[in-house]
């Protein structure tokens, strides 16, 4: 049994229990909060070195042989998810130290932070089916708490409409677990694969993976099921929205990856029109909701929206280099979009509104918080050399080789207008003076002190120091993206090490 | 026994739909949880309903012969009930706590989410 694919499960949850164990005394949970990231991070990093270099890692629970048992696997992509997961829950935390305020801190802020972590890594690395459908509630079930944490207006409606539009989703999934297990009698994934190949009743399980993509699509947030995510993402305070936007839609993009290139191959050919005009529509939706908003977060979430859409692309094109896009563009908006949502928070904290109207002055009173802006928004729309140039080069390549030119052009068209969106928010928040003179002259962050702003900016400012690096040197993690593209594209592999033996 | 069934799960899965389209909080929130309950069925339907046919193998004998009932959908839907049930709790308190804080319990009159500023 190989401890590393348990590992990222089992510190979130150790760390979340003594945090609920230190329910009195807050900085004894921010100390186990801080420590239980950076361990979950260093970990992570562990098991994608072992991955990397030994290939696809299996690990039956209680040693019953798969396909009877549980089995939890970690291929490169779960891997590098679970890095990512990781790094941003670190970046999080520590921001959080400083952004967070105490009333949620001493309501279990951070045992529910670490509660999230531990369903996002169960999600990641599980091989079972019916598993999947567990850690998606253990995940939705901490996100719902995190995202009503406080009780404020806003936070309550928000939350109604996520929780509502989830449970959706799940009973959704659910009905689909149930028809699929109906059909061939198993639930591991890796067996699944093999068992549906030689299906019959192809007809039906299309059926089937039209199920599952509507209910992944809803936790992607996809055109046209995503209305649920600039209604609530904005609502809770930053280091929320910000591990909500940098992780919680990527685990519907995983599972969707997941489902399509291991599971329903053949169905996924079928689909690859229909997933295709969903990824060109999120993408314009997206993007046209961005540009007439006025709240900070809520241009944020219409992008985040809209960028789900270059990773649905990957997966509708379907080719190995389409798919290497697509993993390539996970690692980098990851980091993009929780960088944004963590900008978002330092402006707040600056000026108390998130109203791009009200905002101004930005650049002249704070250089600093303008650089660390501007480098993710650049990123995000693909300004050459950082790290969304790359993301969308190869998937613009991968649409070319696939003569699908539509796609292309709105993919190119998307990325402009992302630019003019950032353009809008620069200019309006960093560039044109202060409506109120007397606020660019206010005191900036009155009472934070150095280790304060520290905490602030020093997350904010690793993330985009990977997203100059990623675009500087794009190879390696362009080495990573294709071998975990091909991984997926070719899942033998993956079959053998969790059977234990060829189909 | 299955048609019937078959029925019962379709009538839940209308029945939870239409009650999501109202615009109570509370349908809202029994549309949800019969959507979860016709789900449940949906997988104890799958498992065969059969009676007096327990998954145990003869002695002597290697395999299961005929008809049996699968245990394994019904391990399924005891997860699924639990996790219902922790989600459903949620969801009622929830509610409770917004019909107080926003002072409605009609979901077109909770949109300052969704507005414009």
């Amino acid at each position: 049994m190989n401890i590393l694919l348990i590992l990222p499960i089992l510190i979130p949850l150790l760390t979340a229990i003594s945090s609920l164990l230190a329910w009195r005394n807050r900085s004894l949970q921010r100390v186990f909060s801080t420590t239980g990231a950076c361990a979950l991070f260093g970990v992570s990093l562990a098991l994608f070195a072992v991955v990397w270099q030994d290939g696809v890692q299996a690990s039956q629970m209680g040693n019953w042989p798969a396909p009877f048992g549980i089995t939890m696997v970690a291929d490169l992509f779960s891997a590098l998810m679970v890095v990512l997961t990781g790094l941003t829950g670190l970046g999080v935390v520590v921001y959080s130290l400083a952004a967070i305020d105490p009333e949620r801190e001493s309501f279990g802020f951070h045992a529910l932070m670490h509660f999230l972590l531990m369903g996002v890594c169960g999600a990641f690395l599980t091989g079972d089916i019916f598993n999947l459908y567990v850690w998606f509630e253990v995940l939705l079930i901490s996100s719902f708490v995190l995202l009503q944490l406080g009780g404020e207006k806003a936070q309550l409606e928000g939350a109604i409409k996520y929780v509502t539009i989830n449970l959706v989703s799940s009973a959704l999934f659910l009905t689909a677990i149930a028809i699929l297990y109906g059909m061939v009698g198993t639930l591991n994934m890796a067996d699944l694969a093999v068992q549906l190949k030689s299906a019959d009743r192809q007809e039906m399980l299309t059926t089937v993976s039209v199920l599952f993509l509507l209910a992944f699509g809803i936790k992607a947030a996809i055109f046209p099921l995503f209305f649920w995510l600039p209604a609530s993402y904005h609502t809770p305070p930053a280091p929320v929205s910000a591990i909500f936007a940098g992780l919680l839609t990527k685990v519907g993009v995983y599972a969707l990856v997941r489902v399509f290139t291991l599971m329903f191959v053949q169905q996924s050919e079928q689909l690859s029109r229909l997933i295709l005009v969903a990824a060109g529509l999120t993408m314009t939706t997206g993007i046209l909701g961005a540009l007439v908003q006025n709240d900070f977060r809520r241009v944020l979430s219409f992008n985040l929206v809209s960028h789900i859409g270059y990773m649905i692309m990957g997966l509708g094109l379907f080719t190995p280099l389409a798919l290497a896009g697509t993993v390539f563009y996970t690692i980098h908006d990851v980091l993009v979009k929780t960088c944004l949502f963590l900008v978002g928070g330092i402006i707040y904290r600056l000026r108390g509104t998130y109203k791009l109207s009200k905002l101004g002055g930005l650049y002249q009173a704070r250089p600093v918080v303008a650089v660390v802006f501007l480098v993710p928004a650049l990123s995000l729309a693909g300004v050459p050399p950082l790290s969304g140039f790359w993301g969308k080069f190869i998937l613009i390549k991968a649409g070319l080789d696939r003569q699908a030119y539509l796609m292309v052009a709105v993919a190119l068209v998307v990325g402009l207008l992302t630019l003019y969106s950032m353009a809008i928010v620069w200019s309006e928040a960093f560039w044109k003076r202060a409506p109120d003179d007397r606020q660019a002259e206010a005191p900036l962050l009155p009472t934070a002190q150095l280790h304060s702003r520290l905490l602030y900016f020093i997350p904010v400012g690793v993330l985009a120091c990977l997203m100059v690096l990623i675009g500087a040197l794009p190879e390696p993690f362009y080495d990573i993206a294709g071998r975990a593209a091909e991984q997926l594209m070719n899942p033998t592999d993956y079959v053998r090490t969790v059977l234990g033996r060829l189909p | 026994m299955e048609v019937t069934l078959a029925f019962v799960i379709g009538g839940l899965y209308a029945a939870g739909i239409y009650l999501m389209m109202r615009r109570s909080i509370v349908k809202l929130i029994i549309g949800l949880a019969l959507l979860g309950h016709a789900a449940n069925l949906l997988i104890f339907t799958i498992g065969r309903l059969v009676r007096g046919a327990p998954p145990i193998i003869d002695h002597g004998k290697t395999h299961l012969i005929g008809q049996f009932a699968d245990p394994v959908p019904e391990a399924l839907i005891l997860t699924a009930i639990v996790i219902g049930f922790g989600v459903s709790a949620f969801a009622i308190v929830l509610i409770w706590r917004s019909h107080e804080t926003v002072g409605t319990d009609d979901l077109d009159e909770m949109r300052s989410t969704d507005s414009f500023d």
